[in-house]
């Protein structure tokens, strides 16, 4: 009836899963609680799960994010804290939990924490800075959002029935296969990333077809903002490479539950194969990460510079250089694998030469600087931190792109530090400065600066303070995901690195605490103009948050930097262009679908987990009912009246009007 | 305010004199047809692991049977030829479409899927007989990975049938409203790369495989 | 198990190239580093004296150099990739004193076993050798994948089920060293340290002779029982008994280890495995 799934799934024995479980169910039930007795459950239902809005499901995925950092956050102070006990001792994680921990860690990070921050700020902005009202396809973007959703909801399922995978993040066979991985573990990972990788497909089909075809009027390619491209550029990435990984994960699902020899020791199987195959879409999955924060530096260094951002021609070809050379250096992920000395040394001149375009890129913001009038704000002092700790993990990062230093180097915690700088150092710190520069866009007010540049100092010194020891304990021989240990000279590194984690951690409270402060004093904090930083770009030429039209007319777009073009112009005249002829605007109706359908695939993700299989025929029913019911209806868009929009718009107008004549009288 | 930002206020700062003039957003046909265009690549991409895991699995048999004794190039031609009429009465399908004609469109997508249907029968036939001799997905790594290949196939066409049936009903029940018409551009689109894929199945297993 | 302290040969030579590429790179990364500070500071908002160019966005002279730079450090850095690959692919055989010792190497979960088939012993998780002399290895894996590393003789490899790598290194001072797994292999991973014991060249054939003598004997059942999931705090020795075994192993006419020995009861939970 239930097919694998017992009550002994429960880990009632077992106190750390227990506990921490509990306290998550406790946590979600006293949020679902509120939010029923609050009476906030139909606006939410009517706002937020059902909308297909571009902004609204940028900011759930970006939440989904945050809520996903704090959980594999927790999961590294284990981690950390555990090496610091675990010297000459069995520490208080044994292996089944340590090595769970571990490969949670891994897989909430890269899938739940770097896409799901950067799709939902690439969601919340691209459609403004292309002068738009939404994406191409508004439900499927819902459907991808809530299908990410699941499988984050997958994996933390697998904190209180089951376990975890307890092979790695990416789940190396044989020992992920049934013969040395038996429990559900390696399921539970496989079908969580399915549906989740289901869900990031549609958002790089939405956002590719959204750049390529929906663009104001005269924004050509040359005019986007770099965000824009690097948007592009990751979305392909996505498309070309997020299938490899579904193909993947599927052979290793029919050697697992239906007996096929893919991967395995016995029937024929190549090992071999699925190094290729996961790392043939993995190199380019640290890009589809990277590329948008890249992206966004080049957004805000210009806006905090009061320049133009230099070489954009240049930028533009090293991001799209990025986008294809980072297709042709995966086997550098196992130099140590054995393959001749011709393959190893052409893959490791391969990864080297991804560092030409990047340190163009480098160059090109150092530059946009030169000569401008840099402003300190939180967003820039996150774009300066990542340049200088982007730096060194790409040293390190091309260092182990040489193949014999990679011989000393593979699988250490050298390693692990190196890929901590560039991600922690290139994405997070991205991520972070996204957010705290396009939040005034999203809710119409700004983050405390105080609370924010402490939490990025904290997050600065915390980064270094625990990943350059590691990067030692590494050159001490020292391998990655030990439980525990006997050799005496890596101890002090590790203690120091744990050192480093309360830092981090003192880091993210600060910015915890930030918002919470910036929301009580949200009306000191207000965004009246809709351009609070004085950017460059078209999100910021309307209100702060966008109506749900985004622009009430489409922008004329004449050249680059197009609203500050339309700005300039304005403060030259110290008057706004004539008033527009407002029309009524068509929007895409909100839709449950996108929601119902990650249900069902909860229900089918987790019946197929525990080989529950007529409960996997009803999820998989539900599913096509539910496509069924939505390409049945008749009414899909709702119009917004002239006159509504006239309101809106015209009081934008006015305090937009003021902020210009307030511009020019001090010159 | 110095001179210098007025004239960059409608400049070109980056020296890339001007470009096409880009009219704005495309049309709702255009964005579907494009972004289904994409998803069909990346299916494009998900088949193509699928035939290099082939490639490399194709001569570990452990023991089993190789490509040459267990394919019948005669029912496979029969699939082929089956598959490739349903694309041309699918094409009919959409010219009826397009004119409007509600008889003639339900009756072309009527036989595309029995061709369909038919190809699936084949297949499925095919399939029993080979797990019948004991030369089943489990056998070894090279039928693990020849199931897969041509079983993935099998499965979008069958998601296809159902995905046909559904247009059918709703031509039936809505009539040729735009939104539908977008829809059966894109099912035409599937259907036709179904196609391609299996030229390739066609191709790079049978041909290849039988010579092995 | 300091890297920058190499006790042989390749290990030196993989050192020499890590430092070799770091100066290299920070030959640019360091004023790179330091001009993002100094621009940052000069041209800072509240520094009014600092020149201002609004517009300043194309130079196609700067960019020339800026494209320049990473293109031509990595130039360097290519052809020291490629000369260190070619020159240290580990296939190729080291030069020594003394003839080479052939040393079959098997991962098994979890401890490593060393064959050594032309002086018919066999060691777990203790590797002695002969210093001076070049080292053969022949690795493979009885289970699931691991990496064999001795990180003061240098060049790690992975050692693969059904698969036969190759590794050629030297150990120029007599001591002893440690090694390790550096590929996650499950449960008992850990405990996958290993001593090495460089000895001199005329005490290793004593060593060989004392250990012939054991009274454990290594053939194709006491591999199987070896081959079982399980932790070796010891430092068993054999007398082998087969010198075909590592041939057996790798062509799987002995089977794979058989992964964590469950009753059905446990199989169908999925909960914790109680390995350890």
């Amino acid at each position: 009836m239930f097919g694998k799934l017992t009550l002994d799934a429960i880990p009632l024995h077992q106190p750390i899963p227990l506990v921490a479980g509990s306290f998550v169910i406790v946590a979600i039930l006293a949020v679902l609680a509120w939010v029923v007795i609050a009476g906030h459950l139909p606006y939410l239902w009517r706002e937020w799960i059902t909308s297909v809005d571009h902004k609204r499901i940028g900011v759930m995925y970006s939440l989904l994010a945050m809520v996903m950092l704090l959980r594999g956050g927790t999961d590294a102070i284990m981690m950390r804290s555990q090496q610091a006990v675990a010297f000459h001792s069995e520490g208080y994680l044994p292996p089944e939990h340590y090595n769970q921990i571990f490969s949670a860690h891994g897989t909430i990070m890269i899938f739940f924490v770097g896409m799901a921050f950067m799709i939902g700020l690439m969601n919340l902005v691209v459609p403004l800075q292309l002068g738009v009202r939404d994406v191409a396809f508004p439900t499927l973007n819902s459907v991808g959002f809530w299908l990410t959703a699941t499988g984050a909801l997958l994996v933390n399922v697998s904190l209180v029935v089951g376990n975890f995978a307890r092979t790695g993040w990416l789940p190396y066979p044989p020992l992920s296969e049934l013969t040395y991985s038996p429990d559900v573990g390696v399921d539970y990972f496989l079908w969580a990333l399915q549906i989740s990788g289901v869900g990031t497909l549609v958002a790089g089909i939405n956002l590719v077809t959204t750049v390529l075809k929906l663009r104001t009027k005269g924004m050509t390619y040359l005019r986007m903002p770099i965000f824009c491209w690097t948007t592009l550029a990751s979305s392909l990435l996505i498309i070309a490479a997020f299938p490899i990984l579904t193909a993947t994960l599927a052979m290793l699902i029919l050697d697992r539950y239906f007996g096929f020899h893919f991967f395995t020791n016995e029937g024929g199987g190549n090992v071999m194969m699925f190094m290729n195959l996961i790392w043939a879409w993995g190199h380019p999955e640290v890009y589809i990460l990277v590329l948008p924060a890249f992206g966004i530096y080049s957004e805000i260094v210009p806006t905090f510079s009061g320049k133009p951002l230099f070489g954009y021609r240049s930028m533009v070809m090293a991001t799209m250089a990025i986008c294809i050379i980072s297709f042709c250096v995966w086997l550098h992920h196992f130099f140590t694998m054995g393959a001749g000395p011709n393959v190893n040394a052409i893959f490791g001149i391969a990864s080297m030469i991804i560092a030409v375009p990047t340190g163009v890129k480098i160059y090109n913001w150092l530059f946009t600087m030169y000569g401008g009038r840099v402003r300190f704000a939180t967003p820039m002092m996150w774009s300066i931190g990542f340049m200088v700790t982007f730096i060194i993990g790409g040293l390190t990062g091309v260092l182990v792109a040489v193949p014999p230093a990679d011989f000393l180097l593979h699988n250490s915690l050298f390693l692990v530090a190196h890929f901590h700088n560039v991600i922690i150092g290139g994405v997070l710190f991205g991520a972070f400065a996204g957010y705290s520069y396009w939040f005034p866009k999203a809710f119409g007010f700004r983050l405390h600066e105080g609370w924010g540049k402490a939490g990025f100092w904290f997050s600065l010194i915390g980064f270094y303070v625990t990943f350059v020891p590691l990067y030692a304990a590494g050159m001490l021989g020292m391998t990655r995901r030990l439980q525990h240990y006997d050799v005496a000279e890596w101890r002090p590194w590790i203690m120091a690195a744990g050192v480093g984690m309360i830092l981090l951690v003192i880091g993210v409270l600060c910015q915890i605490w930030q918002l919470v402060v910036s929301i009580r004093h949200r009306e000191e904090l207000r965004d009246v103009t809709g351009d609070p930083w004085d950017g460059r770009s078209l999100e910021w030429a309307t209100a702060s948050p966008p109506p749900a039209f985004n622009f009430a007319v489409l922008p004329d777009v004449e050249g680059e930097d197009a609203y500050w073009a339309i700005k300039s112009r304005a403060r030259e005249q110290g008057l706004l262009r004539s008033e527009p002829e407002y029309k009524d605007i068509e929007m895409p109706r909100n839709s449950p679908t996108g929601f119902v359908c990650a249900f069902f695939a909860t229900i089918m993700g987790f019946a197929l987990i525990w080989h529950i299989w007529w409960l996997v025929a009803l999820g998989g029913f539900g599913a096509f009912v539910t496509f069924i019911v939505f390409a049945w209806r008749d009414h899909d868009e709702y119009i917004i009246p002239a006159a509504e929009v006239a309101r809106i718009d015209r009081a934008n107008r006015e305090v937009r009007l003021a902020a210009i004549s307030h511009a020019r009288s001090p010159s | 305010m110095t001179d210098a930002t007025l004239a960059y206020g409608r400049g070109d700062p980056y020296q890339l004199h001007g470009g096409r003039p880009h009219e704005g957003p495309a049309s709702k046909r255009i964005v579907t047809g494009y972004g289904f265009w994409i998803f069909l690549l990346s299916d494009i991409v998900l088949f193509s692991c699928f035939f290099a895991a082939y490639a490399v699995l194709l001569g570990q048999t452990a023991g089993g049977p190789r490509g040459s004794e267990i394919f019948d190039l005669r029912s496979v031609a029969a699939e082929t030829a089956l598959l490739l009429i349903s694309s041309f009465v699918c094409g009919l399908a959409m010219i009826a479409a397009d004119v409007r004609n509600q008889r003639w469109f339900q009756i072309g997508m009527a036989v595309t899927g029995l061709l369909g249907l038919g190809f699936l029968a084949l297949e499925y036939r095919e399939f029993a007989g080979l797990v019948g001799r004991d030369a089943g997905p489990t056998r070894s790594a090279f039928l693990s990975a020849f199931f897969t290949l041509v079983g993935c196939h099998g499965a979008h066409v069958s998601v296809g049938v159902l995905w046909l049936l559904t247009m059918m009903a709703q031509v039936f029940a809505k009539g040729f409203r735009a939104d539908i018409m977008r829809r059966l551009l894109c099912f035409a689109l599937f259907w036709h790369v179904l196609d391609i894929i299996w030229v390739a199945i066609f191709s790079v297993v049978y041909l290849i495989g039988s010579a092995a | 198990m300091n890297i920058l302290d190499p006790h042989g040969p390749i290990a030196a030579a993989n050192k020499t190239i890590l430092i070799d590429s770091v100066a290299i790179m920070l030959a640019i990364v360091v004023p790179t580093i330091v001009a993002i500070f100094a621009f940052a500071y000069y041209f800072r908002a509240s520094n009014t004296r600092a020149f201002h160019l609004p517009n300043f966005a194309h130079s196609g002279r700067l960019e020339l150099v800026v494209w320049s730079i990473p293109t031509l450090t990595i130039i360097l850095l290519g052809g020291v990739a490629w000369i260190g690959s070619h020159e240290l692919d580990p296939r190729v055989p080291v030069a020594g004193t003394g003839s080479p010792v052939r040393i079959q190497v098997v991962s098994l979960d979890w401890k490593w076993l060393f064959i050594y088939p032309d002086q018919r012993v066999a060691t777990v998780n203790a590797l002695t050798v002969p210093v001076g002399a070049p080292l053969q290895f022949d690795l493979t894996s009885a289970s699931v994948l691991n990496v064999f590393f001795i990180p003061q003789l240098g060049s790690m490899i992975y050692t693969m089920n059904g698969m036969v790598t190759r590794l050629n290194l030297r150990a120029d001072q007599e001591g002893s060293l440690q090694g390790l797994s550096a590929h996650f292999s499950g449960a008992g991973f850990p405990e996958m340290m290993f001593d090495v014991h460089v000895i001199s060249p005329l005490d290793f054939p004593k060593w060989v002779e004392a250990t012939a003598k054991s009274d454990n004997v290594l053939n194709a059942d006491s591999y199987k029982q070896l081959s079982q999931q399980s932790i070796e705090t010891g430092r068993p020795t054999y007398r082998l008994d087969d010198p075909t075994l590592f041939n057996d192993i790798v062509t799987l006419r002995i089977p794979p280890g058989p992964g964590p020995q469950l009753t059905d009861n446990l199989a169908k939970k999925g909960g914790a495995l109680n390995v350890r």
